[in-house]
Order: C-alpha cells, then sequence, then structure tokens
C-alpha cells in the first residue's frame, strides 16, 4: 500500500479527492472490509425505514401507546421491575461487541487459541440474547400482543414491536452462524494459510453493526 | 512480526476502557427509565446518551476513526439523507393524527 503512504501526508480533502479519482481502488482496505461497509449501509437504511415507520404510527395513533417500562417489566422476588430483561439483554449485547473487539486484536496478534476462545464466547452470549429475547416474545404473546391488537392501547405497538425486534434477532443469530463459521476457520488454521486475518475484523464489523442497531432500538423503542 | 502491520491493530486498553464505557452509558440510560424521568429532560438525556454509545461503537469498535477519510465519507454521509425521511414521516404522523382527529372524535 505504497499510495496510502504518499498519499496520507495530502490536505485532507485533497486525500479523499485523489482516493476517489485512483484508477483501480478507491478505499485502501481488503475489498471483503468495504464490502461488508457497504452492506451495513444498507443495512442501515433497512433499520431506519423500520424504526421511522414506528415513529409514524405512534404520532399518528389516537389510542395511548403502551408503556413499555410496564410492559417489559418483571416480577423478581415479588417486586415489578422496570424493564429490567431489556436492562439485561442490553448488557450480554454489549459484552458480547467487546469480547469481538478484543477476538479482532487478537487475530492480528496471530494468537488462535484467544481468537477462537473469544469468537465462541461472543457466538454463546449472542445466543442467550437470542433466547431472552424468545423469553420475551413467548411472554407478550400470553398476555395477548399481536400484531394486530394488545390489551394495552394502541394496536399498532404489537406489529412495531415483532417486525423491529424480529429483524434485530434475525440478525444477532446469522450473526451466531457467521461468527461459528469463521472461528471453525480460525481453528483450523485457514487463515494462516491464507496469511491475513481480515475476515475476522470483518465478521467483527457485522457483530458491531448489531450491536450499534441495538442502541437505538433500546432508546427509541423500549424507553422512549 | 517483521513485515508491515497489518488490517487495524490497537492497543488492548483502548477496546477496554471502551467497553467500561459503554457498560456505564447504557446503566445511565437505563436509570432514565428506572428514576421515570419526563419530558424533555428524558428525551434529550436517551438521545445524548444513545448518540454517545453509537459514536463509540463506530469510532472505536468499528474502527472507523482510523479509517481515511473517503470511506468515512462513503459511509457515513448516505445515511444523513434518512433524517429528511425522518422529517418527512414526522410531519405526516402529525398530519394524520390532526385529520383522525378531526374525522372520529366529533
Amino acid at each position: 500500500m505504497a499510495h496510502d503512504a504518499e498519499t496520507a501526508i495530502l490536505p485532507p480533502l485533497q486525500q479523499v479527492a485523489t482516493d476517489f479519482a485512483s484508477d483501480k481502488q478507491a478505499f485502501s482496505v481488503p475489498w471483503g472490509k468495504a464490502m461488508m461497509w457497504i452492506f451495513l449501509l444498507s443495512d442501515t437504511f433497512i433499520f431506519t425505514c423500520f424504526l421511522t415507520s414506528y415513529m409514524n404510527v405512534r404520532l399518528s395513533t389516537l389510542s395511548t401507546w403502551p408503556n413499555p417500562s410496564q410492559v417489559f417489566s418483571l416480577n423478581i422476588g415479588g417486586q415489578d421491575i422496570p424493564l429490567i430483561l431489556i436492562a439485561i439483554m442490553t448488557f450480554v449485547l454489549i459484552t458480547s461487541s467487546g469480547t469481538m473487539a478484543l477476538a479482532v486484536n487478537y487475530g492480528y496478534r496471530r494468537n488462535k487459541r484467544n481468537t477462537v476462545l473469544l469468537m465462541v464466547t461472543t457466538a454463546a452470549l449472542g445466543a442467550t440474547f437470542v433466547s431472552m429475547q424468545a423469553f420475551e416474545w413467548t411472554k407478550l404473546i400470553m398476555e395477548g400482543v399481536r400484531p394486530w391488537g394488545n390489551p394495552w392501547g394502541a394496536p399498532q405497538f404489537g406489529s412495531a414491536f415483532f417486525m423491529i425486534t424480529g429483524f434485530h434477532g434475525l440478525h444477532v443469530s446469522a450473526g451466531v452462524i457467521y461468527l461459528l463459521t469463521v472461528a471453525r476457520r480460525v481453528h483450523t488454521g485457514f487463515y494462516d494459510k491464507r496469511g491475513s486475518y481480515e475476515t475476522v475484523e470483518v465478521a467483527g464489523l457485522y457483530w458491531h453493526f448489531v450491536d450499534l442497531v441495538w442502541v437505538f432500538i433500546f432508546a427509541f423503542f423500549y424507553l422512549w | 512480526m517483521s513485515e508491515a502491520k497489518e488490517g487495524q491493530q490497537h492497543p488492548l486498553k483502548i477496546y477496554l476502557w471502551i467497553w467500561l464505557l459503554l457498560f456505564v452509558l447504557s446503566t445511565f440510560s437505563y436509570l432514565v427509565d428506572y428514576f421515570h424521568l419526563h419530558g424533555m429532560l428524558r428525551w434529550s438525556l436517551i438521545i445524548v446518551f444513545m448518540l454517545l454509545k453509537a459514536g463509540f461503537i463506530v469510532a472505536i469498535f468499528m474502527h472507523m476513526a482510523w479509517e481515511r477519510l473517503a470511506l468515512k465519507f462513503a459511509i457515513l454521509i448516505p445515511p444523513l439523507c434518512l433524517l429528511i425521511l425522518i422529517g418527512f414521516m414526522a410531519i405526516e404522523g402529525d398530519y394524520t393524527f390532526l385529520t383522525r382527529g378531526a374525522a372520529f372524535l366529533r
């Protein structure tokens, strides 16, 4: 990447212009990484469409919106603790993001054992997250929440909830499979033969994005 | 390693600090709900904590802070047009609310 060093000293905007005007390659990153970023960009648009339509139906309904703080409270030790399951899920996902960041770091250090261990931990935390979500869905369905109605107010609550958290949960589930596949290849020495651990970082990008989306869902759907 | 550094390599310490910070920020946003804050205070705190968390995840965990400006521009600028969608849909939602009120709440 001699080009990088030569253009690094240019003023910022001139560097951008040089990069975009280069004959062969605009982004000086491996193609897998550039493609993952572009995929994540498109995913950003999808999730924003969901959250925006949720905003729209919540603004336009005449009935009161169910209070998420109460809907998602759990009774622990005879006491209703608001939103506690969602808080735990948030911490589980953040923890998994941390272990993934470390996995990427150890991958570049060529520490295979730690990389595999941390990636499997990340996948396990992801699976934990999905199981807690399954528990939450079961609880809400038993309480009578449907995409077309619920016992507490605006019927749109159910459809927004199932659509947004369902699509996010699907991303987490796919991520668990993705991470385990890459972890297996780290274990078998596939990336040593290839001479590059970029794939671990690219998988990390996907996983952090899943966490990133949850930050927005947590703020707008559960806390608002 | 004798060869040039491959990919994004940074000290572990950075990740651990950001990790801790994300925990603290998440706790704060949970406390906003726990203490039943309301109105503008609640909404502004939720947004501030959310943006801080999102920023740290993208900048540090996803290494955006160390990428070249061309990639930063290509990925971070397009989502800005979503603000227009959000603005339009907010206006539209308000309008639907008003017309529904006028039509059904007589």
